[in-house]
């Protein structure tokens, strides 16, 4: 059971600018993802438009405003990869879930995400399903991987 | 007395007289020289973890307990061999530590068999650490002279990779935090800033600007509170260097950055780190912990009258926010956005105070300048760049991983000798140096060395220390295009150029990789009108952007313009790709000797653009073809291939 935002928007002190992105980022932690009530409360209790958190939050790429999957795909865009091919492995992700990077499927089991480097930069092309890594994954061999999370769900 | 008492009252404040036998040897059991039961290290960085390392431990875990051995399991950092992970070191009572590659969860039960029964099995060995304590192995090479490590000079990774991460006693044991209270106790702030200034150290992070200069500065500005902010937010994709410091060698860091602070006369430091560094982060939040408990930071550090903290920020990710400006409006809770300079953060900086903003790298090349003196580390590089520098060599060569050179070593010698060339004997083509806004260096420039003063002068910058090496099967349209794709997306959109211009430059690239069959309009004309503005609009880009990223950004661009401009034009007139790996380029034919006419590619063509009878070979009709590859992919007779 997620602690209420009210509730955690008091583990900050009122009304510091500071604060916003650490509180953001519990939110997000605890939720999953930013929503408007998040968004609404936070700028009463820090006294800061809802527009400019809006604003500030889109900036950064760690915030989202849609709700994860149960098994989150984060697919690694960083240039050793890139050499490898990861953009016909998200290619082809993206054809066997049907969706778009940063959307989550209509039944709620994926979602999808490019990141920039995960650091992993010897064995291309890398993904992360919920923190669990996979290396060196081939457009061919991705279907494997997501059919394995597929049944699991 | 335990551990921590004795390191505290003995070790931590450097007295001159030699501790008593007893003491010294706790500090060689400490240390791992001197072992009762047999360790097992197991390279769990971010790099091992991917590699496969979580199923060695707990494969290692279930052996040892199976077997009713009593031995320890320790999760070290990336020693720097990250296409050798998982990585396996087993250390036997009196016996060197020896080092074994490519040990997954499968092969740990045969290899600790033997290793245990005394035996090294002859796959998958790669070295031994020389240790004058322990008796050498037979026929198992010395670490030190394998060709990755003997041209390395390693300062920041002097630990990464053998020390335990997780153990400020094992840091404290090999020397470490005596430099911090040898600081604190001995000199004056203005001192160590000399000392830093003297050894010619400069911003490891990108820029380049001399770090006791910048110390200096912040210590000469009087202010009520001063702040030091480690810069730990690295993005680049490509770079792993800071990530591998901290994961591997926290504490040396940490210890650099006590004394910085010291130094400018601040008492809080903040560490910026990535949120995605999940591993890291939880490192250092550790460390500060273990740092805490034996009073390094807090008031009045052992009785020495300075106070000291360290904050732990969760960066949220944009690649700008490396920029030290927008870093710390990011800390202040803003849009990272940079902001000019003058004043510089030195003078006026986090919440209007003075701060100093200095890199991962940069911070943990500190403690060692202050235990031997500037004149140890001076010596080292070239007349205007001191010390060694961190890489991280990824892409197409031999061996891929962390490296530290001493400045002035060549490209040629890096990749060819310390990552022993290329993989699979193909050719090197170039080699992109200093992140996604530095440049390529063609085979022509190999013999340029790395160093703040070279890079300049053949127009690419140091950066961060990414080095990606590219084959003959690169593309640099495709990469270029990469790059500016990646640029614009981490745009922060303050300046109009930087914003508008990269995504310009990113749609001219587009447009040349793009197939005749989907232009539409003008984009056939555009194409040539393309090539003719890419040089101009990169010029206003350098010259009219705010930030460092800004004046950077057309660097990948421009590089590979200069030196692979034929293959630029190949793309727009003749429309083709010669690595292949522009999709829309590839031009497909049927190979006709090897096509056995099964007629799966003639079933799966979207456009039936295949023609042929059962049992004849196919053709296919280049008008109708759209390139999609879907007869390649069906193929099982490697008979449909590109031209």
């Amino acid at each position: 059971m997620p602690v209420p935002i009210d509730e955690l928007v008091t583990r900050y002190k009122r009304g510091v600018p500071e604060s916003l992105l650490p509180l953001l980022q519990e939110i997000q932690a605890e939720f999953g993802f930013l929503n408007e009530e998040a968004i609404v409360t936070v700028g009463l209790y820090l006294n800061l438009p809802a527009s400019k958190i809006y604003g500030i939050a889109t900036f950064f790429d760690q915030f989202r405003f849609v709700s994860q999957g149960r098994y989150h795909l984060r697919v690694c865009r960083g240039t050793a990869c890139h050499m490898n091919g990861s953009a016909s492995v998200l290619r082809e992700v993206e054809k066997i879930l049907k969706i778009n990077e940063g959307q989550t499927t209509r039944d709620g089991h994926f979602s999808l995400e490019a990141v920039g480097c995960m650091g992993a930069c010897s064995n291309g092309p890398v993904i992360n399903i919920n923190g669990e890594f996979h290396n060196a994954v081939t457009s061919a061999g991705i279907a494997a991987i997501i059919d394995q999370f597929r049944k699991k769900a | 007395m335990d551990d921590k008492e004795i390191l505290i009252s003995e070790v931590l404040p450097g007295k001159t007289v030699l501790p008593d036998k007893q003491t010294l040897d706790r500090l060689a059991v400490l240390r791992h020289d001197k072992i009762k039961i047999p360790v097992i290290y197991i390279g769990s960085g971010t790099c091992g973890m991917v590699a496969g390392a979580a199923d060695t431990i707990s494969a290692t875990r279930k052996y040892i307990e199976e077997k009713k051995i009593v031995a320890d399991i320790i999760e070290v950092g990336c020693i720097g061999l990250c296409s050798f992970e998982p990585m396996l070191d087993v250390q036997l009572p009196g016996k060197a530590r020896v080092s074994f590659r490519n040990i997954v969860a499968e092969n740990v039960e045969s290899l600790l068999d033997d290793v245990f029964n005394g035996e090294i099995p002859k796959e998958n060995v790669l070295a031994q650490f020389p240790n004058e304590l322990h008796d050498p192995w037979d026929g198992v090479p010395n670490i030190e002279k394998l060709p990755f490590f003997a041209l390395q000079h390693r300062i920041v990774l002097k630990h990464c990779g053998r020390i335990n991460p997780g153990s400020i006693e094992e840091y404290i044991a090999r020397g470490g935090y005596q430099t911090y209270l040898k600081c604190v106790n001995n000199y004056t702030s203005e001192r160590i800033c000399e000392l830093v200034d003297e050894s010619g150290l400069r911003g490891r992070g990108g820029g380049g600007y001399a770090t006791g200069k910048k110390w200096i500065m912040a210590n000469n500005t009087v202010s009520d509170q001063k702040y030091l902010i480690c810069n730990a937010a690295e993005s680049d994709p490509g770079a792993f260097m800071d990530r591998a410091v901290i994961e591997g060698d926290p504490h040396l860091l940490l210890e650099g950055i006590v004394i910085a602070a010291y130094a400018i006369g601040a008492t809080k430091a903040y560490i910026y780190v990535m949120a995605d560094y999940g591993l890291a982060y939880n490192r250092l939040r550790i460390s500060i912990d273990q740092m805490k408990q034996y009073g390094l930071i807090g008031y009045n550090v052992f009785g020495s009258g300075v106070d000291m903290q360290i904050l732990l920020v969760k960066g949220p990710g944009a690649f700008v926010c490396g920029e030290e400006t927008a870093l710390i409006r990011s800390i202040e809770g803003k849009r990272g956005m940079p902001e000019p300079k003058p004043p510089f953060p030195a003078i006026e900086g986090l919440f209007k105070r003075p701060t100093v903003v200095n890199n991962v790298e940069t911070l943990a090349n500190v403690p060692f300048i202050l235990k031997h003196g500037p004149q140890k580390f001076n010596v080292i590089g070239t007349p205007n760049s001191k010390g060694t520098k961190v890489f991280a060599l990824s892409g197409k060569s031999m061996m891929t991983g962390l490296i530290e050179v001493p400045m002035g070593t060549t490209l040629r010698d890096i990749i060819f000798k310390i990552a022993g060339g290329i993989q699979e004997g193909k050719d090197f083509k170039a080699v992109q140096i200093g992140g996604p806004s530095g440049s390529c260096i063609p085979v022509q420039q190999l013999d340029l060395q790395v160093d703040y003063e070279s890079l300049w002068d053949a127009g690419a910058i140091m950066g961060s220390g990414g080095l990606v090496v590219m084959d003959e099967n690169t593309c640099m349209v495709d990469m270029a295009k990469f790059f500016m794709n990646f640029l614009n997306k981490e745009s922060c959109g303050k300046c109009i150029p930087c914003r508008e211009g990269t995504r310009r430059i990113h749609e001219i690239l587009e447009n040349i990789t793009r197939r005749p069959s989907t232009e539409s309009g003008h984009d056939t004309l555009e194409r040539f009108k393309g090539i003719m503005q890419l040089e101009g609009l990169s010029e206003v880009i350098r010259d009219t952007s705010l930030c460092g990223l800004g004046q950077t950004a057309p660097n990948p661009l421009m590089s590979a313009l200069t030196w692979f401009r034929d293959e630029f034009e190949e793309h727009i007139f003749d429309r083709k790709c010669r690595a292949g790996v522009c999709k829309e380029l590839r031009v497909y034919y049927i190979d006709v000797d090897k096509c056995t006419g099964c007629v799966a590619c003639l079933r799966k063509c979207p456009t039936n653009a295949i023609v042929g009878q059962p049992r004849q070979p196919h053709f296919i009709v280049e008008d109708k073809c759209i390139g999609c590859g879907m007869c390649f992919d069906v193929c099982k007779f490697v008979a449909v291939m590109v031209k």
